[in-house]
């Protein structure tokens, strides 16, 4: 057979999602955000949402969030995407309404905005992408940075009585009375990825049909705030962040 | 019919807020302006017009819901007290730099720091001046009645979707507080998804029906373009000036020396300006509608026929800045203030006049 013969559009299994702009992104190669970007451009498209959905964006690694997934955005001031999602959902009824945060947006800087709206119980879906580093910055430490491990702003690795603790912000939200579905996945194997796919969309369901605040926290790898290959990335991931982070459903009503 | 009642500065702008058809109103208990919020949440307008009411976690998350609603094209407003609009300056820089409308009440208490509860208009340099930071106006209002505080909801949204620029209520405590006999505006409907829509374009409210996405953000990471995002926003500004300049003018006509004073301490030198007439003083007054834009040309129209003017305030001397700026060194200009929730009597305000100028 001719390649001609082959490249036609009835075999086509596997292409771009229709609803992810085809352009360059500012991601690193290796970085999760692409993977979570394709999942979500995919899941609002099969779910039929396209033109329902408001995305918020935070400040941080995915603030271009906006420029690579087709559909309405707004941009938020550091941390607060969980107030701007509150009004949007509150004041657009029936639409998806989702955030799409990294952990200093969402658990340093963006902790009571979080809490409370999850504590309310809007019906918002937060995507948290926690790869325990500020990226966008160049690689300084989150609340989320492991015990031990070296940042910018600590270099000699990060210390207990001097920085405190990994936060797992997720077994908070847990705790709380309006959140519906908590979970912990991850993309760095094709299985994974399935699993993250299933997540976000019991989120979006979720959030559409307002039965409360959803969160898929993803663990996910930083390669060049960590100074690791991709592949190096992913292996120390699953050795070291997982163990503090461990994958699974934390809460599903 | 006319509907008069009698009530606080405060509970006029609830009513004037669900009268007006506004969609949203965020906020966070703060003294002198905690009634705004207990009003609301006591009509529950939520089961007649629809309005959204929800007392938020802090002033930053009431700000920061009042960017998102804004960015759907409704009506979103919040209020504050001066501690609290502090806490608001980044999500209003935000919202003016998204050209979002908006509506900010500022019942200013006397500051600085945690200060007192008590009257103040030590936010005037914050409300007129940035507040935030990069450079951003907004359309800022300055009430002296409780007919004002209704009536300026209504002005306030209007100005603030002509322009797409957020406006600001600066009230002060006193205001805020005291009763007063007030015609509410008459009900009008929210507006319809349909027209928000039409006067939205760029509203963000899912792609339905549009065919392409609406992004609201306030960067651009390309300095040219954020040189011309920059420019947009000035001439904005600069149609503003032009049109919207308000204020009104009190025995002007005859006057040798002119009081300019904003809010309830207008209504303070009026009466001192009565008193003043009444023993042959041929004294004026001024009052600025609109602190931004600053009634700086009938100022200066004025300065050319007085022997001099004061300032009344209730803070060290913010708006004499602007009041120096319009009469251009014409006339002298003094400033009388009371500050830490001090406020200041006829007499005060008569005998600071008649000490600056020797009469």
């Amino acid at each position: 057979m001719k390649p001609e013969e082959i490249i036609k559009p009835e075999n086509k299994i596997y292409s771009r999602p229709r609803l992810l702009d085809d352009r360059n992104t500012h991601y690193c190669p290796g970085c999760s955000h692409g993977v979570v970007h394709r999942i979500i451009a995919e899941l609002i498209d099969e779910m039929g949402l396209e033109d329902k959905a408001i995305g918020v964006a935070p400040v941080g690694c995915a603030v271009f969030a906006y420029n690579y997934i087709d559909v309405d955005w707004v941009e938020a001031a550091h941390g607060r995407a969980p107030a701007v999602a509150t009004a949007l959902s509150r004041l657009n009824p029936g639409h998806l309404v989702f955030s799409y945060q990294g952990d200093g947006d969402l658990s340093a800087i963006g902790t009571a905005e979080t809490i409370h709206a999850a504590n309310r119980g809007e019906n918002i879906a937060i995507i948290f992408i926690n790869n325990g580093i500020y990226g966008m910055t160049g690689g300084q430490m989150a609340p989320t940075t492991l015990l031990g491990m070296k940042t910018a702003t600590t270099p000699y690795g990060r210390r207990a009585d001097l920085n405190g603790y990994p936060l797992r912000i997720s077994e908070l939200l847990e705790r709380l009375d309006g959140t519906c579905y908590i979970t912990r996945q991850a993309v760095h194997t094709a299985a994974a990825v399935r699993k993250t796919k299933a997540a976000i969309r019991k989120a979006f369901e979720n959030s559409v049909a307002g039965r409360g605040t959803s969160v898929v926290e993803i663990v996910s790898t930083c390669n060049s705030g960590w100074k690791m290959t991709p592949a190096q990335s992913n292996e120390w991931m699953a050795e070291h962040m997982f163990e503090r982070y461990p994958l699974g459903d934390l809460k599903n009503i | 019919m006319e509907e008069v009642k009698l009530m606080k500065g405060n509970e006029a702008i609830a009513h004037a807020a669900i009268r007006y058809g506004v969609d949203g109103y965020f906020g966070y208990p703060i003294t002198p302006q905690s009634e705004v919020l207990e009003t609301l949440e006591e009509l529950m307008p939520w089961e007649t017009t629809g309005m959204v009411v929800l007392q938020a976690e802090s002033e930053l998350a009431a700000i920061n819901m009042v960017y998102g609603g804004a960015a759907s094209g409704k009506a979103v407003m919040t209020s504050s007290s001066s501690p609290g609009v502090s806490l608001k300056q980044e999500g209003i820089s935000y919202i003016a730099a998204s050209e979002l409308p908006a509506l900010i009440v500022n019942v200013m208490r006397g500051g600085p720091g945690l200060g007192t509860i008590q009257p103040s208009q030590a936010d005037y340099f914050q409300a007129c001046k940035g507040g935030g930071h990069g450079d951003y106006h907004l359309i800022v209002l300055a009430p002296a009645t409780v007919q004002e505080m209704a009536d300026f909801v209504g002005l306030g949204f209007d100005l603030a979707f002509k322009y797409r620029n957020p406006a600001m209520i600066l009230a002060d405590g006193i205001v805020g507080q005291m009763m007063e006999k007030v015609v509410l505006p008459p009900f009008r409907p929210r507006r319809t998804a349909e027209e928000i829509a039409k006067q939205c374009p760029w509203a963000v409210t899912g792609k339905g029906g549009r065919g392409h996405r609406n992004i609201v953000t306030s960067l651009e990471m390309e300095s040219p373009a954020m040189e011309q995002n920059n420019l947009r926003f000035q001439r904005t500004y600069a149609e503003i000036e032009a049109n919207e300049v308000r204020y009104q003018e009190y025995y002007t006509e005859d006057a040798e020396y002119l009081i300019v004073a904003f809010g309830s301490v207008a209504r303070i030198c009026l009466k001192a300006i009565e008193d003043a007439r009444a023993v042959g003083m041929k004294v004026g007054l001024l009052r600025p509608i609109t602190l931004w834009p600053f009634p700086s040309k009938a100022l200066d129209e004025l300065s050319k026929r007085i022997k001099g003017a004061l300032v009344v305030e209730l803070n060290a001397g913010q708006m004499i800045e602007d009041v120096k700026l319009s009469v251009n060194c014409r006339v002298p200009v003094y400033h009388f203030g009371r500050m830490g929730g001090m406020i200041p009597n006829p007499t005060e305000v008569l005998d600071a006049l008649r000490a600056d100028f020797n009469i």
